[in-house]
C-alpha cells in the first residue's frame, strides 16, 4: 500500500483545499490546484449552458415544421450551442481544469511556471465568457459558431460581442499553453526523463503546442470579422474584391487543430486511467506519446479537408485528404496501444473503466467516419450533412466527453478526498453511453439520406430519425442529472478515501488526496516510470 | 519582494534554482513572441493573397503611399531598437542611470514613430485613401485598391497597438531600473521587455517594405 | 441489389452515373468502421472478463511490445486508409472533370432561392430541368452569401461562391424529381431554400427547349405541373398580381387605398406604420415578408391580427414577386424619401432570351 496511508487522515486535514480559508483566499490563489478547480467549476457552468440549448435544439426538431420557436431563434440557439460548447467548455474544460490540476503534479513540481499568469488566465476566461454571454443576452448571433463570412459581415444579429468573447478567451488558452510548455520543460522533477512522463504530460503539452501556435491566427481572424461587421472594411466582400474563402482557409488553421486541442488531452486522460484499471504499464508508451506529438503536427495540415467542396482544386483536395487520413492512422495507432494494456493486465470494472470502454467505441466509429469524411468522393455527398454533424459529436460530445468524464470520475477523490457512489456512476455511464448512441447514430443515417445541417425546416422524410434523435438526448440529460446530484453530494457526504484509493502508481498518487498546498511533504521522489505494475509494492514504495 | 528592492533576484519558491527561474522566462518570452507573430500571420496571407489576385492595383496603391513617412518611421524604430539594445548592455553592467537614459530616448522615438503615424493616418483620411466602402481615392482606380487600404490600416493599426503596448513596457522597465530593483545579477525583465520591443521592431522591418516599397 | 444496399445504409435512390461508385465505397468503409468500432469494444470487454482483477494488489508483467506488433499498429491503418484514398480519388476526379460534350445550366444562389438559366434558352426559378443520359455541367455562383448547391439522389454539392463559379457535373439516370437543398447555412430561411431538379426523357427535354425558344409565351416553361413553381415570362409586377389574386390577398387587401379589412396596398411601401404595439416602422421588404411569413407579430395599428401566416404556402420568388408588386403601388401623397439607396428588385426579373 502507499506510503501516505497510515498518515492520512492527519493529512487530510490540512490540505489545499483548507489550509486557507474565505473567498478571497480563492478568488486570489496562485495555487495550480485552485485555479483548475475554478476552471473546472466555470466550464462545467458552460457545459449546463450549451447542454440546455442542445435540449431547445432537439425539442425543435421533433416536428418538421416550427415546433417550439422561430427560424431566427433557432438560428441563433444552434450557434450558441456551437459557440458555448467549443470555445467555452471543450477548449478549456479538459487542459485548463485537469491539466492545471494535474500536470505540476505529474512532474513533481510545486506549481507550474508562471502562478500569476495562470490566475490572469482564468480571469481573462471569465472576462470573455462574460462577455460572450452578455451578447447571448442582447440577442445572439445567428451566423453558426463558424462565422462564415460574407454572411457574419451582414447579418442583423449582434455578433461582435460574441466574437469579442471568443477573442479574449484565446488568450486564456494561449497564456495556458505557454505555461504548461514551459512548465514541462523547466519544472520536472530532477531525474525525470522526457520518456518516463505520464502520457497525460505527452497530451497536454502537444495540446498546448497547438493551443500557442493556433489561437492567434484565430484570434486576429475574429478581429477581422469584426472589422467586417462593423465597418465593411470589404476583406471578405468579393463586391470588393475580397474573398469569402479566405476566412474558411484562416478560420480552419485554427478550428481543425482546435479539434486535438479537445481529443488529445481526453486520449492523456484515457492513457491514464486504462493503465490504472488494468494495472499494467502503458502497452507502447513511446507509440502513445510520439503520436500525440504527429496528431499535433499533422493536424495543422488537413484543414483543407473543410473546404473540398467550397471549389478547390482537385490535388489540393487531394493532398488534404490523405494528410487528413494520416491523423487517423496516429489515433488508430493508440487505440491499438491502448487495447494492447488491457491484454493480460489485471482489470477492474469501475466507472472509469466504463467511460474508457465507452470512449473506445466513439473514438473509434467517430474516427473512422472521419476518415470516411475525408474521402473526398464520398464527403461530396456527407459535407454539411448530418453525417457530418454525427462525425464529429462522436468525436467531440462521444469521445471527449467520455474523456473528461473518466477524468472527473478517477480524479474526484485526488482533489476532494472523497469518492463518488460506484453504482450511480455506472447506471449514469451506461446511460449516457446508450443515450449518445440513441441521439447521434440517428443522426448518421439522416446524413446519408441527404438532411443538410443547420436546418429549421426539414422535409417529412426525415422526421423518424429526429424523434429517434431526440429521444435518446433526453437520455443523455437524464445520466448527467443524475451525475450532478452523486457529485454534489459527494463532495460533502462521499466516502473519505485513502491516500491512493484506486492503488494506481501515477505520479499523481505519490502525495496525498486532496494534496498539501505545494502538492508534496518532501521533495518528491519519482519511481522511474508512472507504469511500474510489474513491481511488488515494497520495491515500488521503495523507489519512490 | 523585500530582496526585489535591493535589486537581488528574487526566487519563487517552485523553481529550484534561480537559472532555471530565468531559463523558463526565457522561453516563455520566446514563445509569446511566437503567437505574437501568429498573430500577424492572417494578415500577411491576406496581403499575399490580394496582391496575386491585384497586382497592378497593389502597386499603385502601394506607390501612393509616402515613401518619405515610412523611411523615417523605419530608420526611428531602428535608432530605438538600438538604444533598447544599449539599455539592456548598461542593465548587464550595472550602470542604471543609463539604462534610464536609454529607456527614455527609446520611448521619445516611440512617440515620434506614432506621431508620424498619425499624420500620415490623417493625410490618408483627407484624400480617402480608406478601406471598402469609404475609399474614395481618386488617383487609384484599380479594382482590389480598396483592399490594399484595408490591409495598411489593419497591419498598421495593429502594429501600433504593439508600440503602445512596447512603451508601456519601457516605461516599466525604465521605473524599474530607476528604483534599482535590477542588477547585473537579475536584470531579466530589460532583457524581456527588450526582446518584446525588438520584436515590434522586426515587424515593422516586414510590413515596412511590402506596405511602402514593392 | 444495389437498391437494397440503399435501403440498409439509409441512402436516397441513385438518379445519377455518380451513385453507384459512391455507394459501393461507402458501404466498404461504414463496414469497416462498424466492424472495427463493435469489434475493438467487445475485445476490451472480453478483456476485462477475460484478465479480471484477482486481487488490489495483483503485478502484471511489463509490456515490451515487439516491433512487429507495433509495425502491423501502423501498416493495418496505414494501408487501409490509403487504399479508401486511391478509390475516393478515382472518383473524385471523374467528378470534377466534365465530359466536353455537358450541356450548361448557369446556377445563381440568392438569400433564399435557386435561379437556372440556360445559355440559351429561358430563366426559371426553383425548378432546374435536365434531360436524362446526357452530361450537364452546372456553373454555380452566388449573389450575397454563400450557399451550397446539394442533390443527394445525385451525390453532388458544390458551393455557391459570391464573385466566383464553381463548377460540377452530373448525368442524371432516371427521369423524375428531386430536391435540391442548400447545404451551406445562409441565413434565416436557409432550411427553405430548396428547389427542385426535373429529369426529363431526353427526348421530353428537346421540345420544352423547343418551345422555350420559339418565344411562344403561353407555352414558356412547359405546363406546370402540380407543386412546380413556373414563372411565366412576365415583369415581378405581373407576377405579383397573379400571385397575390391566386393566394387570396385581395380579400382583405385593395389596391385603391380603400380601409378594408387589412391595410390598403396602394402606397403601402415606404410609409410609416404606426404598429399596435405602440412602435412605428417604413414598411420596406423586409417588414412586407415578414408581414406575409409572421402576420401578427407587427400589426398596423386599428387592424385585427387576422391574417393567416403564408409561411410553407408561398415560395420564395412569389413572396418576391408580391413585394415589387407592392411597390410599383405609389400613391401621390407618398414621397420617396430622398438619399435613402435605391434598393432595386428583390430578385432580377425573368427575361426572355
Amino acid at each position: 500500500m502507499n506510503q501516505f496511508v497510515a498518515s492520512n487522515h492527519e493529512i487530510l486535514e490540512v490540505n489545499y483545499l483548507n489550509e486557507e480559508r474565505g473567498i478571497m483566499s480563492w478568488l486570489l490563489t496562485k495555487d495550480h490546484k485552485r485555479i483548475g478547480l475554478m476552471f473546472l467549476g466555470a466550464t462545467i457552468f458552460f457545459f449546463f449552458l450549451g447542454g440546455v440549448y442542445a435540449l431547445l435544439l432537439r425539442l425543435e426538431l421533433l416536428t418538421p415544421g416550427p415546433t417550439i420557436m422561430d427560424a431566427l431563434s433557432y438560428n441563433r440557439a444552434f450557434t450558441l450551442h456551437g459557440v458555448i460548447m467549443v470555445f467555452l467548455f471543450m477548449i478549456v474544460a479538459i487542459p485548463s481544469a485537469f491539466g492545471n490540476f494535474l500536470i505540476p503534479i505529474m512532474i513533481g513540481a510545486k506549481d507550474v511556471a508562471f502562478p500569476r499568469l495562470n490566475l490572469l488566465s482564468f480571469y481573462i476566461y471569465v472576462v470573455g465568457a462574460l462577455l460572450a454571454l452578455w451578447g447571448m443576452i442582447q440577442g445572439g448571433a445567428d451566423t453558426g459558431w463558424t462565422f462564415y463570412a460574407p454572411y457574419s459581415s451582414i447579418t442583423p444579429t449582434k455578433v461582435i460581442p460574441i466574437l469579442l468573447g471568443i477573442f479574449i478567451v484565446g488568450f486564456s488558452s494561449i497564456a495556458t499553453g505557454l505555461n504548461f510548455i514551459v512548465s514541462i520543460h523547466t519544472l520536472r522533477a530532477p531525474g525525470l526523463k522526457w520518456m518516463n512522463l505520464p502520457l497525460f504530460v505527452w497530451a497536454i503539452y502537444s495540446t498546448s503546442i497547438i493551443q500557442v501556435l493556433a489561437t492567434p491566427v484565430l484570434g486576429l481572424l475574429m478581429v477581422l470579422v469584426m472589422v467586417e461587421h462593423a465597418f465593411g472594411f470589404g476583406i471578405f466582400d468579393p463586391a470588393r474584391g475580397g474573398d469569402p474563402v479566405m476566412f474558411q482557409h484562416l478560420f480552419w488553421f485554427y478550428s481543425h487543430p482546435a479539434v486535438y486541442i479537445m481529443i488529445l488531452p481526453a486520449m492523456g486522460v484515457i492513457s491514464e486511467t486504462i493503465a490504472a484499471t488494468a494495472r499494467r504499464k502503458v502497452f507502447g508508451y513511446k507509440m502513445i506519446a510520439w503520436s500525440s506529438l504527429g496528431i499535433a503536427l499533422v493536424g495543422f495540415f488537413a484543414w483543407g479537408h473543410h473546404l473540398f467542396v467550397s471549389g478547390q482544386s482537385t490535388l489540393t483536395a487531394g493532398i488534404y485528404s490523405v494528410l487528413s487520413m494520416l491523423v487517423g492512422v496516429f489515433t488508430a495507432i493508440k487505440v491499438f496501444n491502448w487495447v494492447g494494456t488491457l491484454y493480460r493486465g489485471a482489470v477492474k470494472f469501475t466507472t472509469p473503466f466504463a467511460y474508457i470502454c465507452g470512449f473506445l467505441f466513439f473514438l473509434v466509429f467517430g474516427g473512422m467516419t472521419g476518415v470516411a469524411v475525408a474521402a473526398i468522393s464520398l464527403d461530396v455527398h456527407w459535407h454539411d450533412t448530418y453525417f457530418v454533424v454525427a462525425h464529429f459529436h462522436f468525436i467531440m460530445v462521444g469521445a471527449v466527453l467520455m474523456g473528461f468524464l473518466a477524468a472527473l470520475h478517477y480524479w474526484f477523490p485526488k482533489m476532494f478526498g472523497r469518492k463518488y457512489p460506484e453504482g450511480w456512476g455506472l447506471v449514469s455511464a451506461v446511460l449516457i453511453i446508450l443515450g449518445f448512441n440513441a441521439t447521434f447514430i440517428p443522426q448518421f443515417l439522416l446524413g446519408n439520406m441527404g438532411m443538410p445541417r443547420r436546418y429549421f425546416q426539414y422535409p417529412e422524410q426525415f422526421q423518424a430519425l429526429h424523434v429517434a434523435s431526440t429521444a435518446g438526448a433526453s437520455l443523455i440529460a437524464f445520466g448527467f442529472i443524475i451525475i450532478a446530484i452523486y457529485l454534489i453530494i459527494s463532495l460533502k457526504y462521499g466516502k473519505l478515501v485513502d491516500g491512493n484509493p484506486w492503488n494506481a502508481r501515477g505520479f499523481e498518487w505519490m502525495t496525498s488526496s486532496p494534496p498539501p498546498k505545494h502538492n508534496f511533504h518532501h521533495d518528491p521522489e519519482f519511481p522511474e516510470t508512472p507504469y511500474d505494475y510489474h513491481l511488488p509494492e515494497a520495491k515500488h514504495a521503495h523507489a519512490a | 519582494m523585500h530582496t526585489q528592492r535591493e535589486g537581488q533576484p528574487y526566487l519563487a519558491d517552485h523553481f529550484g534554482s534561480l537559472e532555471s527561474q530565468i531559463d523558463a522566462s526565457r522561453l516563455g518570452m520566446w514563445m509569446f513572441l511566437g503567437t505574437e507573430v501568429l498573430l500577424f500571420g492572417p494578415l500577411f496571407t491576406a496581403y499575399a493573397l490580394y496582391r496575386f489576385l491585384y497586382p497592378a492595383a497593389f502597386q499603385a496603391a502601394s506607390h501612393h503611399l509616402d515613401i518619405a513617412y515610412g523611411t523615417i518611421n523605419t530608420l526611428i524604430l531602428i535608432t530605438s531598437s538600438l538604444t533598447v539594445a544599449m539599455a539592456v548592455h548598461f542593465a548587464k553592467v550595472g550602470k542604471n542611470k543609463r539604462v534610464v537614459a536609454m529607456i527614455v530616448l527609446s520611448l521619445l522615438a516611440g512617440f515620434a514613430f506614432l506621431g508620424i503615424k498619425s499624420v500620415e493616418y490623417a493625410h490618408k483620411f483627407h484624400e480617402g485613401a480608406l478601406p471598402g466602402k469609404y475609399y474614395a481615392l481618386e488617383a487609384v482606380k484599380e479594382p482590389g485598391a480598396s483592399l490594399f487600404f484595408a490591409i495598411y490600416f489593419l497591419a498598421t493599426g495593429v502594429h501600433a497597438l504593439h508600440v503602445i503596448i512596447g512603451m508601456s513596457v519601457l516605461v516599466w522597465i525604465g521605473w524599474r531600473a530607476a528604483r534599482n530593483t535590477i542588477s547585473p545579477e537579475y536584470y531579466v525583465p530589460v532583457e524581456l521587455g527588450g526582446m518584446y520591443w525588438h520584436l515590434v521592431d522586426l515587424i515593422w522591418i516586414f510590413l515596412y517594405p511590402l506596405l511602402y516599397l514593392i | 441489389m444495389m437498391e437494397l444496399l440503399r435501403k440498409l445504409l439509409f441512402l436516397p435512390e441513385g438518379a445519377s452515373t455518380f451513385a453507384d461508385r459512391v455507394d459501393l465505397l461507402h458501404l466498404f468503409i461504414i463496414s469497416v468502421t462498424m466492424i472495427s468500432a463493435v469489434g475493438i469494444t467487445a475485445v476490451a470487454l472480453f478483456f476485462f472478463v477475460r484478465y479480471r482483477r484477482k486481487s488490489e494488489d495483483q503485478l502484471t508483467e511489463e509490456s515490451h511490445p515487439p516491433l512487429a506488433v507495433e509495425a502491423l499498429f501502423v501498416l493495418v491503418p496505414l494501408v487501409l486508409f490509403l487504399l479508401w484514398f486511391a478509390i475516393s480519388f478515382r472518383d473524385y476526379v471523374w467528378m470534377k472533370s466534365p465530359p466536353k460534350n455537358a450541356m450548361d445550366v448557369y446556377v445563381m444562389g440568392k438569400q433564399w432561392m435557386w435561379k437556372f438559366s440556360y445559355p440559351d434558352g429561358p430563366n426559371s426559378i426553383s425548378t432546374l430541368r435536365v434531360p436524362a443520359h446526357r452530361p450537364v455541367r452546372l456553373l454555380i455562383t452566388s449573389r450575397d452569401v454563400i450557399h451550397s448547391f446539394y442533390v443527394p439522389e445525385f451525390r453532388v454539392k458544390s458551393d455557391a461562391l459570391p464573385g466566383r463559379y464553381t463548377e460540377i457535373w452530373f448525368e442524371a439516370t432516371k427521369p423524375g424529381r428531386y430536391q435540391i437543398f442548400c447545404a451551406e447555412y445562409c441565413g434565416l430561411d436557409h432550411s427553405l431554400m430548396r428547389g427542385q431538379v426535373i429529369v426529363m426523357e431526353p427526348a421530353d427535354y428537346d421540345q420544352w427547349l423547343a418551345d422555350q425558344k420559339r418565344g411562344n409565351a403561353k407555352l414558356q416553361d412547359g405546363t406546370p405541373v402540380a407543386g412546380e413553381t413556373v414563372l411565366p415570362k412576365s415583369s415581378m409586377k405581373e407576377q405579383g398580381e397573379h400571385a397575390a389574386t391566386e393566394l387570396g390577398c385581395f380579400k382583405c387587401h385593395t389596391v385603391n387605398g380603400e380601409r378594408h379589412i387589412g391595410p390598403s396596398w396602394q402606397g403601402l411601401y415606404g410609409r410609416r406604420e404606426e404598429l399596435s404595439s405602440g412602435h412605428a416602422l417604413v414598411a420596406d421588404e423586409a417588414y412586407l415578408t415578414r408581414s406575409m411569413m409572421d402576420p401578427t407579430s407587427e400589426v398596423v395599428a386599428g387592424y385585427q391580427p387576422v391574417m393567416p401566416s403564408f409561411q410553407g404556402r408561398m415560395n420564395a420568388a412569389q413572396a418576391a414577386a408580391i413585394v415589387e408588386y407592392i411597390k410599383t403601388l405609389t400613391s401621390d401623397r407618398v414621397v420617396s424619401e430622398s438619399g435613402s439607396e435605391p434598393k432595386g428588385p428583390l430578385y432580377e426579373p425573368v427575361r426572355g432570351q
